[in-house]
Order: C-alpha cells, then sequence, then structure tokens
C-alpha cells in the first residue's frame, strides 16, 4: 500500500494519499491545498471582478459602444459556459489531472486579460469575453474535483466554506483595486487590465507550482482493501454517474434552482421600493458578498455537522427570507440590509455546501463531473426561472410574480427534503472496484 | 521540482507582477501628467459674454483640469474662445434657463446624478437617475427633463445590461419610467419582456415626444404622449432621435447593414414617412442636437487611446454637402438661442 496506510480507513487513507507531501491537515480540518486553491480563486477574483467593475464604463465612454448589444450576446455565452463546465469536468476525471484542466482554464481566463489590451472593436471585445467565459468553464469542476479530493469528508462542507470566503474576498476586492487605480490614473483603462493580468498570473503562480497533481481515481482504486489491489482502476462512465441518489440530487437542486429569483431581479425590486437602494446600487452587491463571505466557513462546518443537505434546504427558508424582505409592504434600510444579508446567508449556505453534496454521493472516479452536472443544472434551473419570472413580473406585476415564487418555494421544500432524504450515505465505493 | 525552486519561481512571478504594475502605472501617471502640462490651453472666455448672444454649451473634452466641465462658445465663433464653468457634467443639455446635468460620480461607490441647474448654475431640482448616464434632453419650454442611464441587473437574464429612461416634469412629482407606459405596435397593444426604452425628444406642445424602443433585437422609432402615458411605433431601426425646431423632421442614427456598434445618421420626414441618409459617412454614437433649421450636430470621440475627447461635428440635415468640424474637444453639444 502507499505511504504505509493500512486501507482500513477509505477516507483517511484517501485524503493522506491526496495530500501526498504538499500538505498537512490543520487543526480545523481544512488542508493546505484547500487554501491553496481559495488563494488562486481569491486571485483570479481579483482579476476577473477588476475588469467586470469597469467594463461598461469602458465600453460606453472609451469605445463608445452600446451595452445593449454586448448585453445581448453575453446571455448567449452563459450557455455556452454551462456546456464547456460540463465538458471541463468530463475532462478532469476522464484524465484523473484535474489539476492540469484547471491550469488550461485559469491561463486562458489569465491571456484574455492582455488580449483586452489591444481589443478595440465589439466584436474583438466580444471575443475576449467568450474566451474568459470559456476559461471559467472549465476550470470550475476540475478545481471544486481537487477541493474535494484534498478535503477529508467529515470537513467537506468546511473546506468548501474557506475555499468560497476567500473567492469571495477576491470579489471584492477587484472592483476596489480597479476604482482605486482609476483614481491614480484617470481614464486609462489599459492600467485597470495590466494589473488585472498580475493578479491572474499570480493565482496562476500558486496553482501551477504550489497545488498537488492529485488522482483522484488512481488514489481511491489505490486505498482499496488489499483483497481488491491489481484492479484496474474503473474509467469514468456515463454508468458510474447514473447513479439514483446523484439523479435525486440534481433532481433537487434543480427545482430549487427553477424557484430562485435572480440577484438582479432582487436587486430591482429593492431599487423600486427604495430611494435608499437606488443610491446605493453598487453597494447592495457589497451587502450580499460580505454575508456570503462572513458566513461560507460557519455555515460550512455546520453542514459537516448537521448534515449538508439540511442547510442546503436551510439556506433555502433564508431565501424565502430574503423575498419577504424585498417583497414586503415596509421599505426602508433595515428590510433593505437584511434582505441582502439573507441573500448572503442563502449562498453561504447553498453554493459551497452543494460542491460538497455532490462530491460525496457521486463516485469518486466521476466526481468532477458530478460537480459539473450539478451546477449546471442549478445555472440551467436559474435561467429559466429568471425567465419565466420576468413574463410574471411583466404579466401579473412585482407583487404577484413574488408571491407566486414564494408559495413555490414553500411547496417545493418538503419535496426537495424527500428527494435528499439519505442521499448523503457516502457513495457507495465498493462499486468502484467491481 | 525542489520546494525552493517553486519558491524562487513564485517570488520571480510575484516580483514580475506587481513590480510590472507600478511600473507601467508609475509611467502611466507621468504621462498622463506630461500631457496635461503640455496640452495646448484653450482660449478662455467670460460666460456672460457669450450668454449673451446665441451660444452652444457643451461638455469640455480637451485634456486638463478642465476636462469634463461645462462649458460654451457663442454660434458666431464657435471654435474660438470658449467659458469653461465650474459644472462637471457627462451629459448636458440647456433649455429656457434650465440645464440639465447627469453626472456619474466615479469612485468606490459609483453615485449617478441628474442635476436641474437654474441660470447661476444652482441647483434647483434633483430627479432620479440609476446608472451610467446616457441621453439627456429637457423640452422646449424646460418643463420636462427625460433621462436615458444605463442600468446593470436590470434584465431578464443574467449578467446583461439595459437602459431605463425617466420622463420627469421638473416643477411637478411625475417621474415615469416609460417602462410603464403603453406601447403600441402594428395598432396592437404589446408588452414584450425584454424591452427597452431610450434617447428620448421632445416636440413644443409639451405632451408629444419621440424615443427609441427596442426588443427582439430591432428597434423602432416611437411617438409618444406623456398625458397619455401612450408609445406608438412609427419607423423600424432608428435610435436616439432629435426632432427639428419646426417638428417636421427627426434625425436619428440607424444600424442599417453595418457592423454591431456601428451607425449611421439619417432624417425622416415625419409628414411623407421619406428616409434620408446624411452626409456623415462615419459612426455616430449620439444623440445629434439641432444646429438651426437646416443642420445638426454631434460628438464623435478621437480614435484608440485618444478617445477621452471628442470632437463636435456640423452636418446638413437634407443628405447634401459634406461633414465639418464646428466644435473641438467637445461632447454632448445644446444649442441656445
Amino acid at each position: 500500500m502507499n505511504d504505509g496506510c493500512s486501507g482500513e480507513h477509505v477516507y483517511l487513507t484517501d485524503r493522506s494519499r491526496a495530500e501526498g507531501g504538499a500538505g498537512k491537515v490543520s487543526a480545523r480540518g481544512v488542508t493546505r491545498t484547500v487554501v491553496l486553491l481559495g488563494l488562486v480563486s481569491l486571485f483570479t477574483d481579483i482579476s476577473s471582478e477588476a475588469v467586470s467593475a469597469v467594463l461598461p464604463i469602458y465600453l460606453t465612454v472609451v469605445l463608445g459602444l452600446t451595452p445593449l448589444a454586448y448585453g445581448f450576446i453575453d446571455g448567449i455565452y452563459q450557455g455556452v459556459s454551462a456546456l464547456v463546465r460540463i465538458l471541463g469536468g468530463w475532462l478532469a476525471d476522464r484524465g484523473d489531472h484535474p489539476k492540469w484542466i484547471a491550469v488550461l482554464g485559469y491561463g486562458v481566463s489569465a491571456l484574455t486579460r492582455l488580449a483586452l489590451i489591444p481589443s478595440q472593436s465589439m466584436a474583438a471585445i466580444t471575443g475576449v469575453i467568450t474566451a474568459d467565459r470559456l476559461g471559467k468553464g472549465i476550470r470550475t469542476a476540475p478545481r471544486d474535483a481537487l477541493i474535494a479530493a484534498s478535503s477529508a469528508p467529515e470537513a467537506m462542507g468546511r473546506s468548501f466554506g474557506v475555499h468560497r470566503a476567500l473567492d469571495t474576498t477576491g470579489a471584492m476586492i477587484g472592483p476596489l483595486l480597479a476604482f482605486t487605480i482609476l483614481m491614480v490614473v484617470p481614464e486609462d483603462y489599459t492600467a485597470v487590465f495590466v494589473v488585472s493580468f498580475a493578479a491572474a498570473a499570480i493565482g496562476l503562480a500558486i496553482l501551477l507550482l504550489f497545488v498537488p497533481d492529485l488522482r483522484p481515481r488512481r488514489d481511491a482504486v489505490a486505498a482499496r482493501p488489499a483483497a481488491a489491489a491489481g484492479v484496474a482502476p474503473p474509467k469514468p462512465s456515463l454508468r458510474l454517474l447514473a447513479d439514483r441518489r446523484f439523479a435525486k440530487l440534481v433532481a433537487a437542486a434543480g427545482l430549487l434552482g427553477i424557484l430562485t429569483i435572480g440577484d438582479g431581479f432582487l436587486y430591482l425590486v429593492l431599487q423600486q421600493r427604495d430611494e435608499l437602494a437606488t443610491a446605493y446600487f453598487p453597494l447592495l452587491y457589497v451587502g450580499t458578498s460580505f454575508a456570503y463571505l462572513v458566513l461560507a466557513v460557519p455555515l460550512g462546518a455546520l453542514a459537516d455537522r448537521v448534515g449538508r443537505a439540511t442547510v442546503f434546504l436551510g439556506g433555502h427558508l433564508a431565501l424565502l427570507a430574503a423575498y419577504a424582505c424585498a417583497g414586503g409592504p415596509v421599505g426602508g434600510a433595515i428590510p433593505t440590509i437584511l434582505c441582502l444579508l439573507f441573500l448572503g446567508t442563502y449562498y453561504a449556505a447553498t453554493d459551497g455546501v452543494l460542491a460538497a453534496l455532490a462530491a460525496r454521493v457521486v463516485q469518486t472516479p466521476v466526481r468532477a463531473s458530478g460537480i459539473a452536472t450539478t451546477q449546471t443544472a442549478v445555472a440551467v434551473a436559474r435561467f429559466v426561472s429568471s425567465v419565466g419570472f420576468g413574463l410574471m413580473w411583466t404579466m401579473l406585476g412585482q407583487r404577484p410574480a413574488m408571491v407566486i415564487v414564494g408559495v413555490a418555494l414553500i411547496a417545493a421544500l418538503p419535496l426537495a427534503w424527500v428527494l435528499l432524504r439519505g442521499v448523503e450515505a457516502g457513495p457507495s465505493e465498493e462499486a468502484v472496484v467491481e | 521540482m525542489s520546494p525552493r525552486i517553486r519558491l524562487v519561481a513564485f517570488l520571480a512571478v510575484v516580483i514580475l507582477a506587481v513590480g510590472g504594475s507600478i511600473g507601467y502605472l508609475v509611467g502611466s501617471r507621468a504621462e498622463q501628467q506630461d500631457a496635461v502640462r503640455h496640452a495646448t490651453p484653450v482660449e478662455q472666455a467670460s460666460a456672460e459674454a457669450i450668454q449673451d448672444a446665441a451660444h452652444i454649451v457643451f461638455r469640455n473634452t480637451a485634456l486638463g483640469p478642465d476636462y469634463g466641465k461645462v462649458a460654451m462658445v457663442a454660434i458666431e465663433d464657435p471654435d474660438g474662445a470658449r467659458a469653461v464653468t465650474t459644472v462637471t457634467c457627462d451629459r448636458v443639455y440647456v433649455a429656457a434657463g434650465r440645464t440639465l446635468c447627469l453626472f456619474a460620480d466615479r469612485g468606490l461607490v459609483t453615485t449617478h446624478r441628474a442635476d436641474v441647474l437654474d441660470r447661476d448654475l444652482s441647483v434647483t431640482h434633483e430627479l432620479p437617475l440609476t446608472g451610467v448616464p446616457s441621453r439627456a434632453r429637457l423640452s422646449p419650454d424646460g418643463s420636462m427633463a427625460a433621462t436615458t442611464s444605463f442600468v446593470a441587473g436590470d434584465s431578464y437574464a443574467t449578467g446583461n445590461f439595459s437602459t431605463r429612461t425617466v420622463i420627469s416634469r421638473i416643477d411637478g412629482d411625475d417621474r415615469l419610467d416609460l417602462e410603464t407606459f403603453t406601447l403600441v405596435h402594428d395598432g396592437r397593444e404589446i408588452a414584450p419582456v425584454d424591452r427597452n426604452y431610450w434617447g428620448v425628444t421632445f416636440a413644443a406642445d409639451g405632451d408629444t415626444f419621440y424615443a427609441t424602443v427596442s426588443w427582439d433585437g430591432r428597434t423602432w422609432l416611437v411617438e409618444g404622449s406623456v398625458d397619455d402615458r401612450l408609445l406608438t411605433t412609427l419607423h423600424a431601426d432608428a435610435e436616439c432621435p432629435s426632432l427639428s425646431p419646426d417638428g417636421s423632421t427627426v434625425v436619428y442614427k440607424k444600424r442599417g447593414a453595418g457592423p454591431p456598434g456601428t451607425w449611421r445618421l439619417a432624417g425622416l420626414d415625419l409628414g411623407t414617412g421619406v428616409e434620408t441618409m446624411l452626409a456623415e459617412t462615419r459612426t455616430v454614437d449620439d444623440q445629434v442636437e439641432w444646429l438651426d433649421a437646416k443642420h445638426v450636430i454631434y460628438g464623435i470621440p478621437r480614435s484608440g487611446s485618444a478617445a477621452a475627447t471628442s470632437d463636435v461635428f456640423v452636418v446638413p440635415a437634407d443628405g447634401s454637402g459634406a461633414p465639418d468640424l464646428l466644435i473641438p474637444q467637445a461632447w454632448s453639444p445644446a444649442v441656445v438661442r
């Protein structure tokens, strides 16, 4: 066996093998690799959010383009990104080198920062942004698979929480950095792109140099009891993915996703009720991110203790509370702030937790594909939801539309609870060696 | 690779990234300060003298400390001395002694403002504005203001942009979002979810206005009534209309068959429905202003890294002649007679 592991404790073996020489498990159960991946995301998010923050102004003021045209094309590529995400997951499983697929994704996105500098036309900018989206689509699932592979199962929720908290920290620093740069060198958007590239390069360097090249499938097999040794690692296949418990998880996540009103809509509801929300529009995002950042780790840890499905469902109660605060009759600062905090709580209780849940439910050889499938199901469900909610808003008005979605969410939660019951028993690892 | 080599490689990347960034910022800042120092100072005149006669108010785009400030020149001498005020606007319009100023205070928290100023440029009214300012217009009698801004998150697909256009009765409480108006197309009332409005121009009757509506990827010229909260489509592929002083013609930008993100100027005779392309062959992304009964003026940004500066050009509204530079280093012109 490897590294002197007995193989009795499959997960411990899995973990220490996965960690290799690269890291120690910290006292609180989060490994060095998870923190490193969090830092990769932090720097990459600084990079991408700095660009996102100035892109509307850059397009309209400097290039003289109409954002409407940009927005239209942006919508189309959302779909492409969802498909690429599954491809990224599949490639990571197939080659059993998720790190290299992640490097590809992060690398493509870093290069797009440089490509932005000479881009002066609509077509060029659209191309660059598409490349960035594709990079993001490719890297997400392999990265989450790496987080799962380097976490003890009992600390999976906390690990994803730590990663998401670092990721969100980067997303909050990015715009601050961009506007600071524009204060130092007014109107020089190239400077933002240069610094953004530098941040992406640092993130990519951390990934390349310090994150170990984990082999989740090989290690899972190597960790089998001696009786099973010598059996070839099973190739990832659709059959491995087509698991009943996994199907239930995807169904539950998709069902709840369809009943999720997008942030954009919630912010719009707040803006239409409140002068306050209008004046401080950019701060709405900051408020949500802040709650997400603060709660990601504690809620991830809670998920490890009381069950990830429970916390995932509980997150949707926070979402209901956010609807109530936004759509309720009382305006003003307190309901607005509460809405943002509840929305952040919802993200903290669902985003990383869902990835942890998916990573636990599917078998190791198809883990990245499983995570990608779950996330894509949620993304597609939310897109359907935003179109449907937009229609209802137009035809019935804002308040009835919100009440309908809210009531449907209340009705769906017990159904989701039934679907998720028993899903979390852990993957039947024996099947791996069959 | 040994851990030591990895660490050295990482430090090299960090030093290159941080050093390169700082180096670029320092160089760019020095260059900018150099450009300001060596910018040919624009000739200044007194505002009182210019305001006495017909003049054009605009946003000064000459690089330097007065960049972005509202300025004015005499119509008789448009490329001559300009009077620069202390007010900064992204988009400015003037009618009947009132000035409408749209302004984005960009910073950590970007605030957007739409202020109405009096003759002394003191703020008399604050109108709602959500998002990056795009178009500003006042009705000829100065009683109504129309603002268009780009709104993030105001859309049905994530991450998209859309516009919000609001008509306000400045002295009253009406703040009318055009999305709440009834839209009539081909004789039928419609309400496409992805509709957007922008670029209002007012007629002299205190009720009628023209604007752009878009849905399903197409744009239309609409005629609107403020009193009836009604909009009716008139003509396809027409954005940011501007009504002639006699109310007979609108000039707008149209996409035509050109590449995305480019527009040509065209005029539409509202009586006969005849559309005429103007002589400007460059792309124009602006809401034109009528200089007189026969000419329109509009801004065009300079190319490449000089795009922060734009110039105002003039072209005949009937398709004849050729464009001509009217006011160098200017944007968002408004004619005051």
